[in-house]
């Protein structure tokens, strides 16, 4: 048998990333003061963190769905326009995404003035409701993002057979729609339980209280105001643990994965005309819940953009930089990782890509300050480091969004490619890439995006020279230029969603063609 | 021969001394930004010293202390500018700081006396409300009104701890009752003060944990005197931001004349309307028009830096339990 | 040549054996009901399922371990035989260069390939914008430029019209004929048998009888194949 085709890459990518998140813990930890306590209060901290987490994943999944039901069976105008926006949420920083929500959720918001006239109590969203309710306007569109793409994968042959046997709706989802959700649903699941297990500033701004303590504040406590790496190092093993387990968990209920082939056709659907109201109304909740908090981020940022600096602009132009870099990096280790596990028939080793995103930034970034603090001034590698670390957060999201297209290239043309002698770079260059395409272009977009949004390590190692956008972000809005950071926050908005559609268009240009 | 090649060394090595000596300076990012001091203060500095004084932000002001702590005696900061007294005192137990040679006649509502740390700005913790609105006097009365407020959480932010601070000067062993009495108008905590003071400027939070200062910002910046502090009779606890020299600096004659720069009035009087905060020694030609129409507390608290280290982690404690109800 | 020693393959609950030589430039029909065995014979000829023992020999050469594109092997499979990315041109050059890094010489080729098969003007486009057809041919442009020896056919015209199946029959032997290849096809056409091969190899139950002349064996079928024809 051939060499198969990321033999060497995949492990090597996996392997790097386990190293690189290893590394940093062992050198936190090389410093720590014995012994360390998990009190009491850790294991309340440690019981909120799961409990919001898991409420945020299963609203997440639980709205996506049937939103995603409905644009998988609609087609319009503006629909791919919709589609990139519902990215736009997942990239925000944090207290934009949060000003946005409270602009139409808070108790001086929209909706709260609506009650008012109606002579009804204002809204009150802090606590675990406004925890959850940020949790799933970050995450929803991502589910929803995800769960599309599984049924995207349902060949248009098997749609066209439904559209001539008139299957009704409930069929249909029990024969093609259900099989395939039973497969994307545990990873979105997991996805965001992850992605929700490291909030911190949401979890803080709305969840009202100390109550609302996650693992990642008690971190940060650790690291900045106690300034004990053994508790820090602790906690974020903890938090690794949490988050490996419900990545092993994830994959264990992932069913065997059965593929069909299909030809390149767009997908006409057949089988739900006449559910026209209902998709609406979802599409309808689902745009006016994630656009209303960003047209409320676009119009605060567009009175402050008259006021912003010209330092906003080279910002704009570091965090383009340090974008490319990292969705660079992103690509070159999830397509690696993807190929490998595409072929392989435990796909255990996916879980591990969750450790990424799982890993405590603040951890990485000190573990990692630690060791190049000998050999180099670490201001020197902020960039490098903050692309680096930016793409392992993205790689998760990478390997899930190519894992299944690459499995499908492998059922639809491996055995073409083999008889053809397809092997190595010729089959990466002639099939697989132009094969998946459409998902490259998307997760390359998601990595640049994410990457754009992402204030992240950059403050550990922060240079007085470059400073990237959600830094300078920050930066205005603790200098009381609250217009000017509104301002920033638009470009930022608008060069996360820019990238993200340069990459995405690229990636579906091929689809409509 | 020799002799000529002696003087040459020591000629290049004064011309490299003039040309390169670089202050470092680290300290919280506010500070640097552009409507920070920092520009103001690198520009007034650098035409006294001859030299390139560099500002490193690198975080919030807790954040700085750990960055140094990270460091070590490795560190190449001269200056760490940005502290406040509830951090000095682990500050100082690293060794890392070096005596500061700094006199002058501080303004500051207490005596201040601290051989390693010098002050360069101060101002009052306060609540900060719209004009327009009926005020508590004091934390009784807030705790007792609807009034919602915003706050910062003392796990990460230096208002949030000075916040944790003011309740135990001025209420003690009371601090726990009083804090459980206030947690049905704190709305809600964040990890730092843009976060809390961004919901007090939507519309979210009637009041939000600020300085006294904070209205001389609107009045002078925006022309806006719709924003005010509220007077609490039971005192106001202070904010007290020091800088310090490192032991191990390689330009320890510099970072002193740093230091001594930053007691003058070229750098005090950039102070308040860059930092928004009151200068550390009142420049000669006094504080700018506005500051005048500002609350000044009766009293003044503030606990010792050794004090302060040793009640934050039980106050810490009180503050979780009161909240988590 | 084609040289099947002791053949055994085994797949879950399902185990094949064959053991049959076909001489070169034979054409020869692999008949027998659904689930007897065919496309696992084929498979394992062309390297895409293990072999537990026995031995495929092709013109003198033992190709049992090879990969499937190192057994001098063409093949076609009932479906996704051309990449659909790709134009018609650039399916054919992979016959010839995996890498698609053609000389001047090999684009002449390739052209000549596509003319040979009637599809001379449609080098450029891909294979969404051709027919059912035109597909089945640029597929047989491919198999003409790689030359092998051997020419397996799972079934890669069962989803065209009668006339058009007959059309691309022919166009195989003519192809076969050209590269001189030895051809085993699958069917279940008797008419296509008679039409295209020379010799039948009967699958049924896992087991592989020795070829047999078509004329032969449909003037005289065995009791299974009868069965199988309905006759």
């Amino acid at each position: 048998m051939a060499q198969r085709i990321g033999a060497i890459s995949g492990p090597t990518a996996a392997g790097t990333v386990v190293a690189l998140i290893l590394a940093a813990l062992v050198a936190v930890l090389s410093r720590a003061d014995w012994p360390v306590v998990f009190g009491p209060a850790d294991w309340a901290v440690l019981r909120f963190t799961v409990w919001q987490a898991t409420l945020s994943a299963l609203f997440s999944v639980a709205f996506a769905i049937p939103v995603a039901r409905a644009l998988a069976r609609r087609r319009f105008a503006g629909r791919g326009l919709l589609v990139t926006l519902l990215g736009a949420p997942f990239i925000l920083p944090v207290i934009v995404a949060v000003l946005g929500l409270l602009a139409v959720f808070g108790r001086a918001g929209w909706v709260s003035q609506g009650l008012g006239w109606l002579g009804l109590p204002p809204l009150s969203i802090y606590g675990l409701t406004g925890v959850v309710l940020a949790h799933v306007f970050f995450n929803m569109p991502l589910a929803t993002r995800l769960i599309l793409q599984g049924w995207q994968t349902i060949p248009a042959e098997q749609f066209r057979l439904v559209g001539q046997l008139g299957l009704p709706p409930a069929v249909v989802f029990r024969t093609l729609e259900w099989p395939v959700l039973r497969q994307v649903v545990p990873g979105a699941l997991a996805l965001v339980f992850v992605i929700c297990l490291t909030s911190f500033a949401v979890a803080l701004t709305l969840g009202g209280g100390p109550r609302a303590t996650t693992l990642e504040l008690a971190i940060y406590q650790a690291f900045r105001f106690d300034f004990d790496l053994g508790r820090a190092a602790i906690l974020s093993l903890v938090q690794l643990a949490v988050a490996g387990g419900a990545a092993v968990i994830a994959l264990w209920v992932l069913p065997p994965i059965v593929l069909q082939t299909g030809r390149d056709r767009q997908v006409q659907r057949w089988d739900a005309r006449g559910l026209w109201p209902l998709d609406t109304m979802w599409i309808g909740l689902a745009a006016g819940f994630l656009l209303l908090p960003l047209g409320a981020v676009v119009v605060s940022g567009l009175i402050g953009l008259g006021q912003m600096p010209a330092s906003v602009w080279s910002s704009t132009w570091t965090s383009a930089w340090v974008a490319t870099l990292s969705a660079a990096l992103l690509i070159a280790l999830a397509l690696s990782i993807a190929a490998w596990l595409a072929q392989a028939r435990w796909g255990g080793a996916e879980a591990l890509t969750l450790l990424g995103l799982a890993a405590s930034p603040l951890m990485i970034g000190t573990g990692w300050f630690i060791l190049i603090y000998p050999w180099a001034a670490p201001v020197r590698f902020a960039l490098p480091v903050t692309a680096l670390v930016n793409a392992m957060i993205a790689l998760p999201f990478a390997v899930r969004i190519l894992l299944p297209a690459m499995r499908q290239v492998f059922v639809d043309y491996g055995r073409l490619s083999a008889s053809l002698g397809l092997h190595g770079l010729a089959l990466w260059r002639i099939v697989l890439l132009p094969r998946i395409r459409p998902q490259l272009g998307f997760a390359a977009g998601l990595g640049a995006a994410l990457s754009v949004g992402d204030l992240g390590v950059v403050t550990l190692f922060a240079d007085p020279e470059v400073a990237t956008l959600p830094l300078q972000m920050y930066r205005l809005m603790g200098s009381y230029q609250t217009n000017a950071a509104s301002g920033a926050a638009l470009i930022l908005l608008g060069l996360a969603l820019g990238m993200f559609w340069l990459c995405d268009a690229w990636g579906r240009r091929h689809v409509a063609g | 021969m020799k002799y000529l090649m002696t003087t040459a060394a020591m000629l290049s090595a004064s011309v490299a001394w003039a040309e390169t000596s670089v202050l470092k300076v680290y300290t919280y990012d506010s500070f640097v930004s552009d409507w920070g001091p920092g520009p103001a203060v690198e520009a007034a500095f650098e035409e006294t010293c001859s030299c390139d004084l560099q500002l490193i932000g690198a975080g919030d002001g807790a954040a700085l202390l750990a960055r140094i702590k990270l460091e070590g005696a490795r560190s190449e900061a001269d200056v760490v500018l940005g502290l406040d007294t509830n951090l000095t005192a682990a500050a100082k137990e690293t060794e890392l700081f070096a005596p500061h040679s700094v006199a002058a006649e501080f303004t500051l509502p207490v005596e201040w006396s601290d051989d390693t740390f010098a002050p360069f700005d101060w101002g009052y913790f306060a609540f900060v409300h719209n004009a327009d609105m009926d005020a508590p006097a004091n934390f009784r009365e807030l705790a007792d009104s609807d009034l919602k407020i915003a706050i910062q959480d003392p796990r990460s932010s230096t208002p949030g701890l000075g916040l944790l601070m003011w309740v135990k000067a001025a209420y003690g062993d009371d601090a726990p009752a009083m804090w459980s009495d206030l947690s049905d108008n704190v709305l809600t905590v964040t990890k730092g003060w843009s976060e809390s003071y961004g919901l007090f400027l939507e519309g979210e939070a009637d009041m939000v944990l600020s300085y006294t200062t904070s209205p001389a910002y609107h009045l002078i910046a925006e022309e806006d005197a719709g924003k005010a502090a509220a007077a609490f009779d039971e005192g106001h606890y202070m904010q007290v931001e020091v800088a310090g020299k490192l032991a191990n600096s390689d330009q320890p004659e510099l970072a002193d004349a740093f230091l001594a720069f930053m007691v003058s009035d070229a750098f005090q009087s950039i102070i308040p309307t860059t930092n928004w905060m009151y200068p550390a020694v009142t420049p000669a030609e006094g504080l700018p028009e506005g500051f005048d129409t500002l609350i000044t507390p009766a009293k003044a608290l503030l606990l010792s830096p050794e004090d302060a280290a040793a009640a934050r982690d039980g106050a810490l404690a009180e503050w979780r339990n009161a909240l988590a109800q | 040549m084609l040289q099947v020693d002791g053949l055994q393959v085994v797949q879950g609950d399902f185990a094949l054996s064959a053991d049959f030589k076909i001489k070169a430039g034979q054409r020869v029909a692999v008949i027998g009901p659904s689930g007897a065995g065919k496309s696992t014979l084929l498979g394992a000829i062309g390297g895409y399922i293990p072999i537990v023992t026995g031995r495929v020999v092709v013109d003198g050469r033992d190709i049992t371990n090879a990969a499937p594109d190192k057994r001098s092997i063409a093949m076609l499979f009932q479906d996704g035989n051309l990449f659909p990315h790709l134009t018609l041109a650039q399916n054919v050059g992979l016959g010839l260069r995996p890498a698609l890094r053609l000389t001047a010489d090999e684009r002449q080729q390739v052209a000549h390939a596509l003319g040979r098969v009637g599809l001379g003007d449609l080098g450029a486009r891909k294979p969404g914008d051709v027919s059912g057809g035109q597909q089945s041919r640029a597929a047989l442009a491919r198999v003409l430029v790689q030359d092998r020896p051997l020419l397996l056919l799972d079934e890669p015209f069962a989803a065209l019209g009668p006339a058009l199946r007959a059309e691309m029959l022919d166009l195989t032997s003519e192809v076969a004929r050209h590269t001189g290849a030895t051809v085993l096809m699958i069917t279940h056409a008797p008419e296509d048998a008679e039409r295209a091969a020379d010799q039948v190899l009967f699958v049924d139950g896992g087991q592989v009888d020795a070829p047999r002349a078509v004329a032969d064996i449909m003037a005289n079928p065995p009791e299974a194949l009868r069965t199988y024809l309905g006759r």
